[in-house]
């Protein structure tokens, strides 16, 4: 046993003596970290870190299958889910892997940012890490387009258009993202070099500089009310303070990393095997036009500002805040690269952090159920609610008809059914005269088309007599005061004397 | 630290090594060499300047073409099979495809034959984003379902974010098909699609059809006489 033991060391020593690795390896491993940054907010990184080898491990291994052709990439998703023993779950284990990298690497930024940890001397691995989040989110989007699914081709016209707004170079951009004059097969291979290559290649090489850096300038130590960072003094204090309570980084600060490491590849197991792969949606045949393309949940959120943005703002928009934002990122452990690190002395910062996650939160959910898209198939689908039928004449049942099929319902629901583009109209006797309304349907206006060409006279009758019954109750219908003056018996004083109009 | 046991491993060949080699260090031998080493490097420079004009040209190759070459007549049919005053889907098979397109060079347009040979032809994408508008007779709206445009039956736009009104193809009638200029995505950047029409009253306001408003731009080859 004891001459097993001296041979594999001899083994070891053999390796080491060529390779001069163990000495470095155990070097960094063991090099003194604050201890007090031995704690479940430091996880993340790594945690981000581990998602993207299982992102490789599962990205080559579903390499080895897919097929990168716009006729047959589809075809081969189906192949993998079906065809392909636990081909479904690679493809689960490397679309959540993705959700969750996204998300581990957005907690970090949030826990870096909200610990001062950009700040002297750690401003270029935060410099470094805003890339690499760029890079994260730029393996999401091209992911989503290798699913070459109805949503992958549709989204990626959604970027086309985008990138056509581009003042002056606009159509030469668009023309070299899609390699030819249509979105097709040389789209997609452009964009499989992307995922593949060219991103992950940029990607590992800057993981490797962030990790390098970290271990260069140490851990950000936890951070202290009224400990101030200053370019002079803070490289002699980090090192005291890691010499008067220092711990070796393995194992001591990293079991909380390695374990969580592990919870998070399970959790991405387990979501894998209980929700399965995303998609594949409809094929990616444009003929098909049955379709509400939608982006996957890192993106829906740009999805609810593009709907949200008034038209003449949404080419600036679009262009200059993102530049915005990138260069605020990048420039801001520059400018705020001393001082206080603690969130309790640094309110703006926490305000903004919880600003911009509530934003993101919001517009993300909105993006979950579209409330600015008309519901196309509303005015065929959805039953008139039996309460605006009942003891109604033949011709208020004649313009829920027109209501239904004149597709009305598509942006105003009834009832709670229907779309959200318009208001609820559950109400709108209540709100809008008879020729208010007649005004409205005929003419349009306020975001709404004009139905002025879709609608006979009759129609246009029958269509205001239903929406006049639409009012609770309790509510008075919406009346015409002038109109009432005018049909109010006998001349008034001071109002000319006019014949009574008739209520139509 | 336990790093000890490690160190004589590592430090005694490259002493060894180190000892072996005797260089020439004279000053002159030493001033060629890093001039030499100076030319290898402004060689490389130039190596790599040449060398990245025929890769950019192929990674640009794509915007480089003449847009005229992109577009090609293509036919959609006897014109007489498309009902006048209705929009009809249609489709056809992009000009410039690859072998390995697939389905993805089915291109979809909306035809619309207003009487006799005068038509309108739509692009499929909203001008919005590019999602596919769906057309609504009994409205006579097109509906985009990704934000919410929405155009009328002649193409112009009607409410929602689209910033113009649908893109329209260029066309004609010829020996009795309906003939359009296709081949390339009609994007915002795109400067072949045509600009909005004034038809937006029809024939039931005839009141208004004599007013003078020109509902054809004089020269314009998509609108047959």
């Amino acid at each position: 046993m004891a001459g097993m033991k001296q041979r594999i060391f001899d083994l070891y020593g053999w390796f080491e003596q060529r390779l001069g690795l163990g000495e470095a390896i155990t070097g960094a491993a063991e090099h003194p970290v604050p201890s007090k940054t031995s704690s479940w907010w430091y996880v993340f990184g790594s945690a981000a870190a581990v998602l993207f080898m299982l992102q490789i491990v599962t990205g080559i291994l579903l390499a080895i299958v897919y097929a990168p052709t716009a006729g047959q990439a589809w075809n081969s998703l189906q192949f993998l889910d079906h065809n392909i023993r636990l081909g479904w779950y690679l493809r689960a284990l490397h679309g959540w892997g993705s959700d969750f990298m996204v998300a581990v690497v957005l907690i970090h930024l949030a826990q870096v940012f909200l610990f001062g940890a950009y700040k002297y001397p750690r401003e270029l691995t935060w410099i470094v890490g805003v890339f690499l989040l760029l890079l994260t989110l730029g393996m999401a989007f091209t992911g989503q387009v290798l699913r070459f699914d109805q949503d992958a081709y549709w989204g990626l016209g959604i970027g086309v258009s985008i990138v056509s707004r581009v003042p002056w170079i606009g159509g030469a951009l668009v023309d070299i993202l899609l390699g030819g004059p249509i979105l097709a097969g040389p789209t997609l291979s452009r964009f499989f070099a992307l995922h593949v290559f060219v991103i992950p290649g940029i990607l590992l090489a800057l993981v490797g500089v962030h990790a390098w850096m970290v271990l260069r300038l140490g851990i950000n130590e936890w951070p202290m009310p009224g400990r101030l960072v200053s370019k002079k003094t803070y490289v002699a204090e980090y090192h005291k303070l890691t010499q008067k309570s220092g711990i070796p980084f393995v194992p001591e600060g990293a079991w909380k990393d390695a374990l969580f490491a592990a919870a998070i590849v399970l959790a991405v197991m387990a979501c894998a095997a209980w929700f399965g792969p995303f998609g594949p949606t409809g094929q990616p045949d444009p003929t098909i036009i049955q379709t509400a393309p939608k982006p996957d949940v890192a993106f829906l959120w740009i999805y609810a500002v593009l709907a949200y943005l008034p038209a003449n703002l949404e080419t600036p928009a679009l262009f200059i805040a993102p530049v915005v934002i990138v260069l605020a990122l990048i420039l801001l452990p520059l400018i705020f690269g001393e001082g206080e690190k603690h969130w309790s002395r640094r309110p703006g910062a926490v305000l903004m952090l919880t600003g911009v996650a509530l934003t993101l939160g919001i517009f993300t959910r909105l993006g979950t159920y579209t409330p600015w898209s008309p519901i196309m198939d509303a005015w065929s689908r959805e039953p008139v609610p039996v309460a605006c039928l009942k003891d109604r004449t033949p011709l208020e049942r004649a313009g829920a008809i027109v209501f239904q099929n004149k597709q009305c319902r598509n942006c105003h629901a009834i009832g709670g059914e229907g779309g959200m583009r318009g208001p609820a109209l559950d109400g709108v006797a209540s709100q809008m005269t008879e020729d208010q309304m007649i005004r409205q349907v005929l003419q349009g206006g306020g975001n709404m088309p004009a139905f002025g060409n879709a609608l006979s006279p009759a129609e246009t009758t029958a269509l205001v007599d239903f929406l006049e019954t639409l009012r609770s109750g309790r509510v008075p219908a919406a009346i015409d005061a002038s109109r009432n003056v005018a049909e109010s018996p006998g001349p008034q004083p001071g109002t000319p004397n006019l014949p009574a109009r008739p209520g139509r | 630290m336990e790093q000890e046991t490690m160190q004589p491993i590592d430090s005694q060949p490259s002493g060894e090594l180190a000892d072996a080699t005797t260089p020439r260090t004279d000053a002159s031998g030493r001033s060629r060499r890093i001039f030499l080493f100076k030319m290898a490097l402004f060689l490389n420079g130039m190596v790599g300047t040449v060398l990245a004009i025929p890769i950019l040209g192929y990674l640009l190759g794509p915007a480089l073409r003449k847009s005229a070459s992109q577009n090609a007549w293509i036919d959609l049919g006897d014109a007489g099979d498309y009902p006048e005053g209705e929009t009809r889907l249609a489709s056809f098979r992009d000009p410039f495809t690859a072998p390995w397109d697939g389905q993805t060079a089915d291109i979809p347009c909306w035809v619309r034959r207003i009487h006799g040979n005068d038509f309108q032809v739509f692009a499929i994408n909203c001008a919005h984003l590019g999602c596919p508008v769906r057309w609504f007779a009994q409205s006579q709206l097109f509906m985009c379902p990704c934000h919410g445009g929405v155009y009328y039956a002649d193409g112009s736009r009607a409410s929602g974010p689209p910033p113009r009104g649908l893109f329209e193809y260029e066309h004609k009638v010829a020996e009795g098909k309906l003939m359009i200029l296709a081949g390339k995505i009609p994007t915002l950047a795109s400067k072949n699609c045509g600009g909005p029409r004034l038809t937006q009253i029809q024939p039931a306001a005839s009141a208004e059809a004599g007013s003078g408003i020109p509902s054809q731009k004089p020269g314009d080859d998509s609108w047959p006489a």
